[in-house]
């Protein structure tokens, strides 16, 4: 007997300030006013996707000492917005990305809590850490964290921030008029966490909210991120949305999960994911082309140049050939707020092998970019698209996909009307929701039904 | 610049839980049991909207409500529990077309950064009805919950030492220091800064976002802001006052202060000293509102309004007290001290409801009526945004070169 098809989860992520969203285009919209959000986030329920997804920034980007200006520039308060949105949808989850260092965890426990109420129990937490110095300079604390300790700090923060929502159990709140009793327990909300990063104590200030806890999102790629995610969250923000690496990515952190007393579907696995959407896969794939080049003007081909290059290379041609010049691994990176520039861990090695490429190829600065970075991941006719996501899925590459489109806010219209019908009509993907939480549309357990299980195995 | 007859007068409601009174939460009209929830609020917020009026404050703090100044009361039969105020002005906003939002951020513990991000998201999600109303905390139970610094033991009685003094003195510098830094990240971007180049591929034009390099004794912030420029510009900040520490803070920093006057004279007396202060603040030509904090049982008669308030005491098992005057009595006879103190200085009144659930509908349908009938309250929205509302003109960005 074949093992019975599951069943796929999909989200929205509002598209980003990188180069995959296209500011360029007649299409594109504002990127801060409400209404692309209630757009955006409309569509994604109109096509009962499970959420919507908020990264986080807190610093805009620099480059060679400025502000990087070619990208979309300028977002909104996670927080703020997604408690605006929980108001003109129903059911779609709410998912921000929020960090472990420049917060203090008594305020972001509130905040998620409040978050979880306003919205009937759709919150979702994606727990980023970070340590620059860079960013600190906008707050309080200043980039005081050791790169090291950065994991350290954030499974404390989530800790404490956990201690803070268990704090209440959901039936201290009587409120028996005739009587005079508003609370069953005067120490309701108590807690004490003494530990390496936070000590307080006190009683936290809000009820127990309906989903318990937010949904915990982890994002982190390396062998602590991983670690953490097993751990302690119930889905991952991977960035392994090919077959092959996304069943090596989703085998080895599957494979966590016992150690932690955790099933299988105890943590999905969620890549983003790009897509882009013709009639016929030829017109797609001619489409893509286009996007591509729009996605990476020669401008924008010189900056990621020197995300290796380490240097100002803005004397090149883009259209020209890569420069001779070997990238500077001497000193601060020329690049400053973006994730992205620590992959390149041996830029000599890097910048020998597009040489290679380039030459091989006859590429230009802008032919290698457009070649090198931006991976599309489905790219398609609808019926292409749908079939290969649920291919992955069932092979076990991901439990589903955090769709990124490139425009802003119209870009996940197509999808929500061509492809999630077919997956529909496959039966692999819901045609009504069937819960009113976050929780339940991702078939995660409450909290508390979650540990007695835990403690039952 | 709109500037409001001078006859009308502003009128904004506090909201805090099921009302003022402690025992608020008993009365019929109170929905307890609703108080977690979206829908709770909007009603609220819906009902003070069809009266007309500028806006809603949202009372927040970061420990358990108690009948201590500065510490637990381990009381179970009051409200206890509150959710974050910026959240549920931003969980209304949609939902309403033109009264300002106005929660309570507390600038000891958070981050201006992220506080000013927040206000200016709210004023993009309210297009333009967004403000702030800045509180500090010297609770040592509420540092507590950061755990980044102690404050000692203080009681109410205790803030009028010189040592209390002191302690108030620093935290309101550090809130002044706050506003500031909120208030330049929301003129760090000016308003023509999105281009859309395509030619160039910028964005932006980056000449025209603005480090603001502010550094003060408490905290240091580069900037700029993440978010672009609200739609007011400058969303409205309010502080509630009831000293000369926190009326410089309004004659420096506010668009609204709140005060508390028994009387016409003390009305007199404090909306001097905020214009003196002003002035020492160079601000002397800036419109800066002067609003009467008013706690308020509102019936049709007033023995009605005064048995509900011995009830609410009898309830309670004391007497309520409050910061500011306790009014029980009628629409018209409100109405009347209103505008007697209008007459002081005074352009508007931030009404705090015994009751929510009562006291807020006799305002909208009793007080807000009376004040038509005598020409001194608006017939319908004038302006689209909360500055508009308030008369206050869309500010100059501070960094903008013409």
């Amino acid at each position: 007997m074949s093992k019975p098809l599951k069943q796929i989860h999909l989200a929205a992520h509002f598209p980003g300030v990188n180069n995959t969203t296209v500011w360029s285009d007649p299409k594109a919209g504002s990127h801060i006013e409400f209404s692309s959000f209630v757009h955006f986030a409309r569509t994604a329920e109109r096509a009962k996707f499970d959420f919507l997804f908020l990264a986080e920034g807190l610093r805009l980007r620099e480059q060679g000492g400025r502000i990087y200006d070619l990208d979309v520039v300028g977002r909104p308060d996670t927080f703020t917005v997604l408690a605006a949105l929980a108001a003109v949808t129903k059911h779609l989850g709410l998912t921000g990305t929020i960090n472990s260092t420049f917060n203090e965890p008594y305020e972001v426990a509130r905040q998620f809590a409040s978050l979880d109420h306003l919205s009937g129990g759709r919150s979702a937490w994606n727990v980023v850490t970070s340590w620059d110095a860079f960013t600190g300079e906008n707050f309080r604390r200043g980039g005081f964290l050791p790169q090291d300790e950065r994991y350290s700090r954030a499974k404390e923060f989530l800790a404490t921030a956990n201690e803070l929502f268990d704090s209440w159990h959901g039936d201290e709140i009587v409120a028996d008029q005739a009587a005079g009793v508003f609370l069953r327990d005067a120490k309701a909300g108590s807690f004490v966490h003494t530990g390496q990063h936070f000590d307080i104590h006190g009683q936290f200030n809000v009820p127990r909210s309906p989903q318990g806890r937010p949904v915990i999102f982890q994002a982190g790629d390396s062998e602590e991120g991983r670690e953490f995610a097993a751990s302690d969250a119930d889905a991952i923000f991977s960035r392994y949305a090919t077959l092959k690496e996304g069943r090596a990515f989703y085998t080895d952190v599957k494979n966590r999960l016992a150690k932690y007393g955790r099933r299988h579907d105890q943590l999905l696995i969620l890549p983003a994911a790009t897509f882009v959407l013709a009639d016929t896969d030829a017109e797609a794939e001619e489409l893509a082309k286009e996007v591509r080049r729009q996605q990476v003007s020669g401008a924008t081909a010189i900056k990621h140049l020197e995300f290796v290059w380490n240097r100002d290379l803005s004397s090149y041609d883009p259209e020209g050939p890569l420069p001779g010049v070997d990238p500077d691994v001497s000193g601060d990176h020329i690049s400053k707020g973006r994730a992205q520039v620590r992959m390149y861990r041996d830029p000599l090695a890097t910048a020998r092998e597009w040489r290679e490429l380039a030459a091989a190829n006859n590429w230009s600065i802008r032919d290698l970019v457009i070649n090198t970075g931006n991976r599309q991941n489905f790219v398609g006719s609808p019926a292409t698209v749908a079939r290969t996501i649920n291919d992955y899925v069932q092979a076990d590459a991901s439990d589903g996909f955090i769709l990124v489109p490139h425009i802003t806010p119209s870009g996940l219209d197509v999808f929500a009307d061509k492809v999630v019908p077919l997956l529909q009509e496959q039966g692999v993907f819901r045609t009504e929701y069937e819960g009113s939480t976050l929780r339940h549309h991702l078939g995660l357990a409450h909290p508390d039904e979650a540990s007695n299980e835990r403690v039952a195995s | 610049m709109s500037a409001t007859p001078a006859s009308l007068l502003h009128l904004a409601v506090a909201l805090d839980g099921t009302g003022w009174h402690p025992a608020s939460w008993r009365e019929q009209a109170a929905r307890p049991r609703d108080l977690f929830t979206a829908g709770y609020w909007a009603d609220l917020v819906a009902e003070a909207e069809r009266g007309l009026l500028d806006f809603v404050t949202l009372e927040d703090g970061l420990v358990l409500q108690s009948s201590h100044y500065s510490e637990p009361d381990g009381r179970t039969d009051q409200v206890r529990g509150r959710l974050d105020a910026v959240l549920i002005a931003s969980r209304i906003a949609p939902l309403t077309r033109h009264i300002g939002l106005v929660p309570t951020v507390i600038a000891t513990h958070t981050e201006p950064f992220h506080i000013s991000k927040a206000i200016a998201t709210l004023d993009y999600v309210s297009t333009g009805r967004a403000g702030l109303r800045v509180q500090i905390s010297p609770r040592p139970h509420e540092a507590a919950h950061f755990g980044r610094r102690t404050f000692p033991p203080l009681s109410l009685e205790g803030i009028q030492s010189p040592a209390g003094q002191e302690l108030l003195t620093d935290r309101f510098d550090e809130a002044a220091d706050y506003v500031e830094v909120v208030r330049r990240l929301w003129d760090s971007w000016e308003d023509d800064a999105e281009i859309r180049d395509v030619a160039t591929g910028r964005f932006i034009d980056r000449d025209k976002l603005h480090y603001i390099d502010f550094e003060g004794s408490h905290f240091s912030v580069k900037g700029p802001s993440i978010t672009p420029r609200p739609p007011q510009g400058q969303p409205l900040v309010t502080v509630l006052a009831h000293q000369t520490i926190p009326y410089q803070l309004v004659a420096r920093q506010a668009d609204v202060g709140y005060v508390t006057p028994r009387d016409a004279g003390q009305a007199r007396a404090i909306v001097a000293e905020i214009r003196a202060e002003q002035e020492a603040a160079g601000r002397a030509g800036e419109l800066v509102h002067v609003f009467g904090d008013l706690v308020v049982f509102l019936d049709d008669d007033q023995a009605a309004a005064e048995d509900r308030r011995a009830r609410l005491d009898a309830l309670a098992g004391e007497p309520y007290t409050s910061d500011a005057g306790i009014f029980a009595g009628t629409p018209a006879q409100l109405a009347d001290l209103l505008q007697e103190l209008v007459e002081e200085g005074l352009s508007g009144f931030r009404l705090r409801p015994a009751v929510a659930g009562h006291d807020l509908p006799a305002i909208t349908r009793g007080l807000v009526p009376e004040l038509q009938r005598r020409g001194a309250f608006r017939t319908a929205y004038e302006a689209d945004t909360l500055r508009g509302l308030l008369g206050l003109a869309r500010p100059v960005n501070r960094y903008a070169t013409a």
